[in-house]
């Protein structure tokens, strides 16, 4: 229907009925917009509270300090200390001695409770425990004879309470815990030699297995992200920067370069598994790689991130005027000295942004991390680079997917520990990236 | 310039890449994810009382670790394949068209399958039957094979409690899939009878056993293709669901799930072992024996493995629910003896 057809009659400071529909109709548009985005907001504030409040516990753990008498009649009988004789005893011969220094601190506090055998006793501080005490021995074989004071992880369940995971109701059912044991860990909180500091092992340490919930970390997982990230910085970013100037500055617009376009496009738009597809049948059947290897994981990421890169650095070459380039052709520049003394500068924060941009959504990925063996079971840092890249390591969203597959219910817990951390990097990445942008963006 | 620096450092990392072929010095497995948790216990501590470095872990199901295992002999395949059931004939025949031909098989115990319903629920007592009458896409009625019509558990059986049917199962990949249709499912189907009416309906006994192990897809039949992380948050989010779990899977979480009986014997490593408990299925890694001796460790770790202060009756895997292998000195002498495998043929 057109304006003629109903001329308008009255006051225009009194809406007819068409006006009042067509201000209505604004009104629910803005409406939708207003409700999608409080929608967003509301799916991402259920989301943060549900891993901020399963997983902000992870940061604090349960730890007891013991005195551990280290008899020689046990640890080394020939009494020569040698390293080789003293390695011999495995960590289930240092177990024992756990168990009697909680008797012992239990017996100088003063504290008995019915029903707890010895054996549960010492099943309050954490399996890993005896492995701790024998490297300290085997490193300083001078103590053997006499005690050393060390403090060790409190068992998964022990923390777990503290943490409101475990109840005494809960314990009753519990196989794995007696209510016995959580009056014993009140005991020694109350007495000061249980305490909850800061859990800088759970950044630093590496992963354990079901029986340990409580000694794991993500060290490993970390270092193998970082090393994979170096790798797809130090391969992708040149590529790419190099693959879009050439595209853009010098190559002539034709089929070939229309199709190498569409082909870029559809890159960035391929899921990423194709690519740990691809990786598995290039990098390691065929070149050989090591399985697990950051190294793969970072060749497999820069494919995955080299369109990204291409994309966002080609559009920030395209959004330099071309009166730069003019000018510097003009005063006698080659086209090389044009792009990169002019052109090159003017679009890196454009390029930098984008990089970022792609490598946090590198940091982020497991899919071909799954086919190129990095989703596993990794308790051993890697080597220092370069070597370190050839060694097995874990990545982060691989470290979360790992663990919400366990069984122990401290490791949901972690699970949502190991978010927290992830999301904090991938939110200081994207805020580097906007501060760049900020900063060095020039508009014309 | 940081732009020549930067291509001097990639051309040195491509440099690094194609010079590859470094020695591997750690044993690499994949396999069962029923297997993961006492393989990674086992490698944890391996790593602890050797100077070899831990072992890597890997999961991803029976199938796909022994495919891998089976992708040939050298350093960039797997050294072990865990596996929650036996080899099958095809897979040593893919083995050795790719010179995988010494297996070393080494059983390390056994698992239990257990059924568990949330703790606050009702309590029950199977029998195979019972989950064949409950969970089959069809039974037989009056002599007749019939689309499932029950939808209460004591409909099924007048001694169980009157609850809806919702069960979670794992899903098709998984291998205690296969245990869960042979040892419940059929079981219960040749036990009620439905078995006999079957062949004679169908003629022939695979049809007759395919007939007995389809399952419902109305929806009281959930597949759960993820872990047992997963049956159990579905378990927590519907109280009437009864969930099919493994044994150690259920051993820590006994505070939330109470386990079902099965034929009137409560699971347990002690009714497993002595084989009163039905549902149970050994556990098994196989070693490529070309391996052995390249690898640095790979064969003590497995020794390790089979230490009676490992998989004995009181050692860490008994701890976390696996079920103790009474012939655990045989396998010891396997391993040492680097005993192969025989071809089925």
């Amino acid at each position: 229907m057109s304006m003629g057809d109903t001329p308008r009659k009255g006051s225009l400071l009194e809406p007819d009925a068409r006006t009042r529909r067509r201000n209505a109709a604004e009104a629910r548009f803005h409406l939708y917009g207003l409700v999608a985005v409080c929608l967003g907001i509301l799916a991402l504030i259920v989301l943060l509270s549900s891993i901020l409040s399963n997983g902000l516990s992870s940061f604090r753990q349960a730890y007891v300090t013991l005195e551990v008498s280290l008899p020689e009649d046990r640890l080394d009988k020939s009494g020569v200390r040698d390293p080789e004789v003293l390695a011999k005893v495995s960590t289930f011969g240092y177990a024992p001695l756990i168990r009697d220094a909680v008797g012992a601190e239990m017996e100088r506090l003063g504290i008995q409770i019915e029903g707890l055998n010895e054996k549960d006793a010492g099943g309050i501080i954490s399996n890993n425990a005896p492995a701790r005490l024998r490297d300290h021995v085997l490193a300083n074989s001078d103590l053997i004879g006499g005690t050393v004071t060390m403090t060790f992880l409190a068992n998964g369940r022990i923390d777990g309470y503290f943490k409101g995971r475990v109840t005494m109701e809960s314990a009753e059912r519990d196989k794995n815990v007696s209510p016995e044991q959580l009056q014993l860990a009140d005991a020694l909180k109350e007495a000061g030699t249980l305490t909850r500091p800061f859990n800088w092992a759970f950044i630093t340490a590496g992963d354990a297995s079901e029986n340990r919930a409580e000694a794991s970390g993500l060290g490993v997982a970390i270092l193998g992200s970082l090393y994979m990230m170096i790798v797809v910085l130090v391969l992708a970013l040149p590529i790419g920067v190099a693959a879009s100037i050439y595209l853009e500055e010098f190559a002539p617009k034709n089929r070939i370069t229309d199709l190498i376009e569409v082909n870029i496009s559809n890159l960035a738009a391929v899921p990423s598994i194709v690519f740990g597809i691809l990786g598995l049948a290039i990098f390691i059947n065929f070149a050989g790689l090591p399985q697990s290897a950051p190294i793969v994981g970072g060749l497999v990421l820069t494919l995955m991130t080299l369109p990204t890169i291409i994309i966002s650095t080609r559009a920030s070459l395209k959004a330099v005027p071309p009166s730069i380039r003019d000018a510097a052709l003009g005063v006698g520049a080659s086209k090389m000295q044009a792009v990169l003394h002019h052109v090159l500068p003017l679009a890196a924060p454009g390029i930098l942004t984008g990089t970022i941009i792609g490598l946090a959504q590198a940091l982020g990925e497991t899919a071909p991390l799954l086919l190129i063996g990095m989703v596993a079971f990794v308790a051993e840092y890697p080597a220092a680079p370069p070597e370190g890249f050839f060694d097995p390591a874990s990545a982060l969203p691989v470290q979360i997917y790992n663990w919400t597959q366990r069984a122990d219910p401290a490791f949901v817990e972690r699970a949502s520990g190991a978010i927290i951390v992830l999301l904090v990097f991938l939110v200081s990445m994207n805020a580097l990236a906007i501060f760049l942008r900020r900063k060095f963006e020039r508009r014309w | 310039m940081s732009f020549g620096k930067l291509t001097a450092t990639t051309i040195g990392a491509l440099a690094i890449s194609a010079s590859a072929g470094i020695a591997r010095d750690q044993v690499q497995i994949a396999g069962s994810s029923t297997v993961l948790p006492y393989a990674s216990i086992v490698a944890e501590a391996f790593g602890e009382n050797f100077s070899f470095p831990t072992p890597v872990v890997e999961s991803g199901g029976s199938s796909a670790g022994l495919k891998r295992f089976c992708e040939g002999v050298g350093e960039n395949t797997i050294d072990i394949a865990n596996a929650s059931r036996a080899m099958r004939a095809t897979e040593i025949e893919v083995c050795a068209a790719s010179g995988v031909t010494e297996i070393i098989e080494v059983r390390i115990g056994y698992d239990g399958i257990v059924f568990a319903s949330d703790i606050d629920g009702n309590s029950f007592a199977f029998t195979p039957a019972d989950w064949y009458k409950a969970l089959a896409a069809e039974v037989v009625v009056d002599g007749k094979a019939v689309a499932n019509p029950y939808t209460k558990w004591n409909e099924v059986n007048p001694d169980l409690p009157a609850q809806e049917i919702q069960a979670f199962v794992p899903g098709t990949k998984h291998g205690t899939r296969e245990v869960f249709e042979e040892k419940v499912i059929l079981a219960g189907c040749e036990e009620s009878g439905a078995f006999e009416i079957l062949l004679q309906a169908k003629g022939d006994e695979d049809a007759a056993e395919e007939a007995c192990m389809g399952l419902r897809t109305d929806g009281r039949s959930v597949d759960i293709d993820g872990d047992y992380t997963e049956t159990l948050a579905r378990i927590e989010a519907n109280r009437n669901g009864i969930g099919v779990f493994g044994l150690s899977f259920y051993e820590n979480n006994t505070d939330k799930l109470q386990v079902a009986t099965m034929s009137d014997v409560t699971p347990s490593t002690e009714t497993i072992a002595s084989g009163e408990y039905p549902v149970s299925r050994p556990l098994y890694f196989y070693i490529k024996k070309a391996h052995i001796g390249v690898i640095p460790g790979l064969k003590e770790f497995a020794e390790f493995f089979v230490l009676d202060d490992i998989a004995g009756p009181y050692g860490p895997l008994a701890d976390y629910g696996l079920v103790t292998d009474p012939d655990l000195a045989d396998t010891q002498a396997i391993v040492a003896d680097e005993v192969v495998m025989q071809s089925p043929m």
